[in-house]
């Protein structure tokens, strides 16, 4: 029996044209430009200075506080500048700016693709791996790994999830990576599971993914301990709590954590950057980038540095085509236009949404006619109309009151809005302001 | 019947003194005092509700006056001085001069000066698009354009120049009270000392970018060359952050400062033409 979350969600059109194509290693480029914040949480502090030589995953920014990441160098090569960079929200941070010579690796770093099944390391060393390793939530929220590995004293743990939903329209970057890297997945999973301590997990797969689900089903064997989930395709399945929801049927309360129902759900690019780590020592310095639009002549999915520009790896998919309007950093629900093509990609660029004239121009909105649609697909069961509308006349803390914070900013609602409501924008603004308020009102 | 009728008034009659006993032992007992000069003050007050003295209304404001022990810190900008010596009065308590204040917006980023590197099609709402992206622009510190400092004054003293794509402030219809300043979320708007004939000089630029990115995003953008603070002899110039800072208490209207910058990031207004200026340049040429 398929299963799915029971509250709201949506059908975009799935456009998923790269499904079928291989992930392809892009070379380094000539520089890269690596932000020492690609995380949630505390930005990083730079270690090298410039003039400095680093090897490829050579630390080169170390993580500020629990809630942080560290950062390692994706080439080798000799450290320009330390400086501002636009990055994707369109404001500038600051970024380490490397001028690649060669291609040469920390010796400690196994660079082969046989798979090592044997997990050696005990839990706690697990744990200081992904903290040493820099490995964040590859899903796209970017939570540093190794803060949901640590199970707080008297919290319990018993079913880890890994996401292998990719709910979003156009990516595939996971898809490819569980068909072709399945076996290591699967360990990376065993090896958070050891980390946890828990006996089960269940990889949570849509079933547009039909030959993934039969592979990893495969390779999990006969033990009992991995299954896999098959889901019924519905957007925002690959939201966390609707995951949950899902897989088990166990619903995370308004306001907690999915600990709090016994769950940890990590991505199953995560549980690939985990396996590098652990088994071959590797840093988070490279991700799987889907590239892809239909007006692309060569879309694909692209192994590609951390810190390569985004021009080069629309280049490699064929260059940007003349009538392009809108580049997209994730996928066209969930993720953000970006304002130029100089951004680096960084360890939460999923993938890259080329559009052209014609396919993405807002509509003038009208007024709400109550047709109530926003409600029904809300999968956190928001009233998005009400939200906007308290957003919009700034009153916040009524927002508030009517639990803005959950909202997964997901866009079902402006999805579905037959007025064509901005429904999102309000929300979001209004989301920031109430966590801001609270924020405040904590700190006195 | 007639005794029907006088049964009906004496009833409802002793009914009523009893509610109007009970009414008046209740006033009695819970009788809050209030101040009668709180009613007056507000009578004085210009009744706007702006919230520019720090209060939520004119009535919150009378309320904090008449507790006050000075007057020190408490002011109308609406009605000025004379309103606070009127208030005064009232009070009986003395008058602090507060200097008269008006709102400057400080961002010459025109489609002109400031090349537009992307377009937004958002929610077109300042406090929005400030929390989405960095803007149209290579400046993620200048004025984004979307009215919503215009769309806070409640004294129509702001309107947005559809040229330069900035919003403008009207000095004489400009009454201070901070709505814009709060509105905007780049904190571009900034309350500056009143001085005579609206005269004003002032760093119109917020970049805090070095100067080689603020110059190429901006063609007016401060630049932090601390030319300006080199030539001020009254310590008015702070530099920080990559950008100059006149402090409007400091500052005589010397004017050195304006020839001395660069990219023209200070600007002078209502100031007649320059005549020295253009004799000391013949001057220096003849030399």
């Amino acid at each position: 029996m398929l299963k799915t979350f029971p509250t709201g969600g949506v059908h975009p059109p799935e456009n998923k044209l790269t499904a079928g194509c291989k992930i392809e290693i892009l070379p380094p480029p000539k520089s890269v430009v690596i932000p020492v914040s690609q995380h949630l949480g505390a930005p990083a502090v730079p270690v090298v200075n410039k003039g400095d030589k680093v090897l490829a995953g050579q630390l080169i920014a170390k993580a500020a506080g629990f809630i942080s990441a560290n950062i390692h160098s994706s080439v080798s090569g000799k450290v320009l500048k330390i400086d501002s960079h636009t990055d994707t929200s369109g404001y500038k941070q600051t970024a380490i700016f490397i001028d690649v010579e060669g291609d040469e690796w920390v010796p400690e770093i196994v660079n082969g693709s046989d798979p090592v099944k044997e997990i050696k390391l005990s839990p706690e060393e697990i744990v200081q791996k992904c903290l040493d390793s820099g490995i964040v939530g590859l899903g796209g929220a970017t939570f540093p790994t190794h803060v949901k590995l640590k199970v707080p004293a008297g919290k319990k743990c018993d079913l880890l999830i890994i996401n292998g939903v990719e709910c979003e329209p156009f990516l595939t970057s996971d898809h490819r990576l569980m068909l072709e890297k399945g076996e290591e997945i699967i360990t990376g999973t065993r090896i958070i599971m050891k980390a946890l301590g828990v006996e089960k997990a269940v990889i949570g797969v849509e079933n547009n993914k039909q030959d993934a689900i039969s592979l990893l089903e495969r390779l999990a064997g006969k033990n009992g301990d991995i299954s896999v989930q098959a889901l019924k395709v519905k957007y925002p399945q690959g939201g966390e709590k609707q995951l949950i929801k899902a897989v088990t049927g166990r619903e995370v309360p308004s306001g907690k954590l999915p600990l709090d129902v016994g769950v940890i759900v990590q991505n199953a690019g995560t549980a690939y950057a985990v396996y590098e780590a652990v088994q071959k020592n590797k840093p988070l310095v490279e991700r799987v980038v889907t590239v892809t639009g239909k007006t692309l002549s060569r879309p694909g999915n692209y192994l590609v540095r951390i810190g390569t520009p985004v021009s080069a790896l629309i280049e490699a998919a064929g260059g940007l085509p003349d009538n392009a309007v809108k580049i997209i950093s994730g996928g066209p629900m969930m993720g953000k236009a970006i304002g130029n093509t100089q951004v680096p990609v960084v360890k939460g660029m999923s993938g890259l949404v080329v559009f052209s004239g014609g396919e993405t121009e807002r509509k003038q909105y009208g007024p709400c006619i109550r047709c109530s649609k926003c409600i029904s697909v809300c999968p956190m069961g928001l009233e998005p109309y009400l939200l906007m509308a308290l957003s919009q006349k700034v009153l916040y803390e009524k927002a508030g009151e009517n639990r803005i914070t959950d909202c997964i900013e997901c866009g079902s609602c402006s999805f579905i809005c037959p007025a064509y409501r901005p429904l999102l924008d309000y929300i979001r603004l209004g989301k920031s302001a109430v966590v801001k308020m609270k924020r405040e009102k904590s700190m006195k | 019947m007639g005794h029907t009728v006088l049964l009906t008034v004496i009833s409802l009659g002793s009914v009523g003194l009893v509610a109007a006993l009970i009414l008046y032992f209740i006033s009695q007992k819970f009788k809050v005092y209030e101040d009668p000069r709180i009613d007056q003050i507000q009578e004085a007050l210009p009744g706007a509700n702006c919230g520019g003295c720090g209060f939520t209304g004119c009535r919150n404001f009378a309320e904090a006056l008449v507790k006050a022990d000075t007057l020190d810190g408490l002011n109308c900008p609406v009605g000025g001085a004379s309103l606070m010596t009127d208030v005064a009065k009232i009070l009986g308590k003395e008058a602090v001069a507060a200097d008269p204040l008006v709102a400057v917006v400080r961002c010459q980023g025109s489609y002109e000066h400031r090349p537009r590197t992307s377009v937004y099609d958002g929610v077109k709402e300042c406090s929005a698009a400030h929390y989405l992206y960095g803007g149209e622009t290579d400046c993620h510190y200048g004025c984004l354009g979307y009215g919503d400092c215009v769309r806070a004054c409640n004294f129509d003293a702001m309107y947005m120049d559809e040229k330069t794509g900035l919003p403008v402030i009207i000095d004489e219809k400009c009454v201070a009270c901070g709505a814009c300043v709060r509105a905007c979320p780049r904190d571009i708007i900034e309350l500056r000392k009143k001085a005579k004939k609206d005269r004003k000089i002032f760093v119109s630029c917020v970049n805090c970018d070095k100067g080689g990115p603020a110059r190429k995003a901006c063609r007016v953008a401060c630049i932090a060359c601390n030319k300006c603070y080199n030539v001020c002899e009254f310590d008015a110039i702070t530099i920080k952050d990559n950008l100059a800072y006149i402090d409007s208490f400091k500052c005589t209207f010397c004017r050195k400062c304006v020839v001395e910058c660069p990219t023209n990031a200070i600007i002078e207004t209502n100031f007649p033409p320059r005549k020295v200026k253009a004799e000391t340049v013949e001057e220096e040429k003849k030399e």
